[in-house]
């Protein structure tokens, strides 16, 4: 099937960003007094809160596991937070899908072994969005599971990647993810010191020899992102 | 079984001491922030007292007016407690604490006060009104999350403007906000007072809440009429008990009132 925009050109983003720019970010640690780990991530008008609580007890017994605590994930968009109109309360088939992916994005840098029988929980609640919900999440999630002091062997990092008539771009807004040359979208969360990566999901259409071309990009708005969020958990240890 | 705190705290109110150190009439540090969700939601805020942290945001839709009031549009308040904010929350749809926090501390404050003229949100009699919904979450519970969420609510209300309504399509453009915004005629403030030993606290903290008796939210306007009370707790209140606090809670209510915008 030939799509429309076949061969179309961009020549700039709407925003004026160079194609590898990511929007400005903001990053905070221990902005939840009460949990046991908390971060706020901004990029651009997407904002997330996380907040970590444990390890404590699971329930029900069957869900326990003797292998170390298990990780639950909780995204959530508040219901000012859409672009349209109000989003309902309560977990969506969406909403449980990030779960799922924020979950498996994180578990790789824990350790959860010394935890048996216990649970993690991590809740991310978003503000305001603008495209890159699920990486901001993960992104303040991250921070927060190293607020809350585990074990982590890197922090993970996350970025959507786009891809926009021919051009890869980083860092989607709504606006370009909506884009009338029609767009791709590919979130992407990476171990920045390794370079593994654990989130890998595509919303669209590339060509196979696109694909380094997506991960170059990736990997360099990852270390970007890292760095910011590195940063952001040592202030909280400066005086 | 009381716990440790909440030994301290009745314990400290018997030497006439609050625990963290305040004045029994004496709120922490109140804050209001407008605009904290300017790309997504049509009004916005953060109210932090002290510790305790809540955002409430207002989103604006089309909908069919109730039969009864054909020429009137509504509002619809939502409060989530979030298991974010605090180890006692859990996830699953609202709990009782939630649905008595939006039906009797926002919802009540604002309707009675008549604050929102909801015939001008008609826009067509019998067919098209708009729906203002209000969703209140807690962030941080450090205790009072009942006059921080009434605060909040209002400061989004507030803070919000219509978005553009393209009469052609019938539908709404929210990427277009225009400049009109809803018309407050007054500040509804809830301010809680609980009752622990024959003392009366404003603002309580968690430890506070926990060892309290009873507590009564007492929503007033700005001319000191009272348009709201939420009762709560196991313990009850006499006539002079309820005398007094309505007296506490009107006038921090009238110092809560100069933190928000005031447009008139």
């Amino acid at each position: 099937m030939k799509r429309s925009w076949e061969g179309l050109k961009l020549i700039k983003r709407i925003d004026g960003r160079k194609f590898d720019e990511l929007r400005p970010i903001e990053a905070e640690t221990g902005v939840i007094p009460r949990a046991d780990g908390s971060a706020r991530f901004k990029i651009g008008n997407t904002e997330a809160i996380a907040a970590v609580y444990g390890p404590r007890g699971l329930y029900p017994k069957f869900l326990q596991s003797q292998e170390g605590a298990i990780l639950r994930c909780y995204y959530n968009m508040m219901s000012f937070s859409g672009s349209g109109e109000r989003v309902r309360p309560g977990p969506s088939r969406r909403s449980k899908e990030i779960n799922l992916i924020t979950e498996k994005a994180l578990f790789p840098v824990l350790d959860l072994s010394e935890f048996p029988g216990s649970t993690v929980e991590v809740y991310i609640e978003l503000l305001q969005t603008d495209a890159g919900t699920r990486c901001a999440g993960i992104n303040a999630a991250a921070m927060a599971l190293a607020d809350a002091g585990f074990q982590m062997r890197d922090i993970v990092s996350a970025v959507s990647i786009g891809r926009i008539g021919n051009q890869i771009v980083a860092d989607l807004n709504n606006e370009e993810e909506h884009h009338e040359q029609g767009s791709t979208d590919i979130p992407i969360a990476m171990l920045p010191r390794t370079g593994e990566i654990s989130l890998f999901q595509m919303d669209g259409f590339i060509k196979q020899n696109e694909i380094q071309e997506v991960l170059k990009t990736a990997k360099k708005a990852i270390i970007q992102i890292a760095k910011v969020q590195q940063e952001a958990l040592k202030l909280r240890y400066k005086k | 079984m009381k716990t440790i705190t909440v030994t301290h705290v009745l314990a400290s109110l018997e030497k006439d001491i609050r625990f963290d150190g305040r004045k029994f009439d004496e709120f922490r540090k109140i804050e209001v922030q407008y605009g904290i969700s300017k790309k997504s939601a049509e009004g916005s805020a953060r109210v932090k007292i002290g510790d305790t942290e809540v955002v409430a945001g207002v989103k604006m839709e089309i909908g069919k007016p109730f039969p009864d009031n054909p020429d009137e549009g509504t509002i619809m308040a939502n409060v989530e407690l979030l298991p974010l904010s605090s180890p006692d929350f859990e996830t699953g749809p609202p709990d009782i604490k939630s649905i008595e926090l939006a039906r009797a501390v926002i919802d009540r404050g604002i309707r009675e006060s008549k604050t929102l003229d909801f015939k001008k949100l008609c826009i067509k009699k019998g067919e098209k009104v708009w729906m203002i919904y209000i969703d209140a979450y807690s962030i941080n519970d450090a205790g009072n999350l009942a006059d921080a969420m009434g605060i909040a609510a209002l400061a989004a209300l507030q803070d919000a403007k219509f978005p553009k309504y393209d009469e052609k399509s019938e539908r709404i453009v929210y990427d277009e906000k225009t400049k009109k915004k809803l018309d407050l005629s007054q500040l509804p403030i809830p301010v809680t007072v609980i009752k622990i030993k024959g003392k009366y606290l404003l603002d309580p903290s968690l430890e506070e809440e926990k060892a309290k008796e009873a507590r009564l939210t007492i929503t007033t306007v700005d001319n000191g009429d009272i348009v709201a009370f939420q009762k709560g707790g196991n313990g009850t209140l006499t006539e002079e008990d309820i005398l007094k606090m309505v007296e506490l809670s009107t006038k921090k209510g009238k110092e809560i009132r100069k933190l928000l915008k005031n447009e008139k």
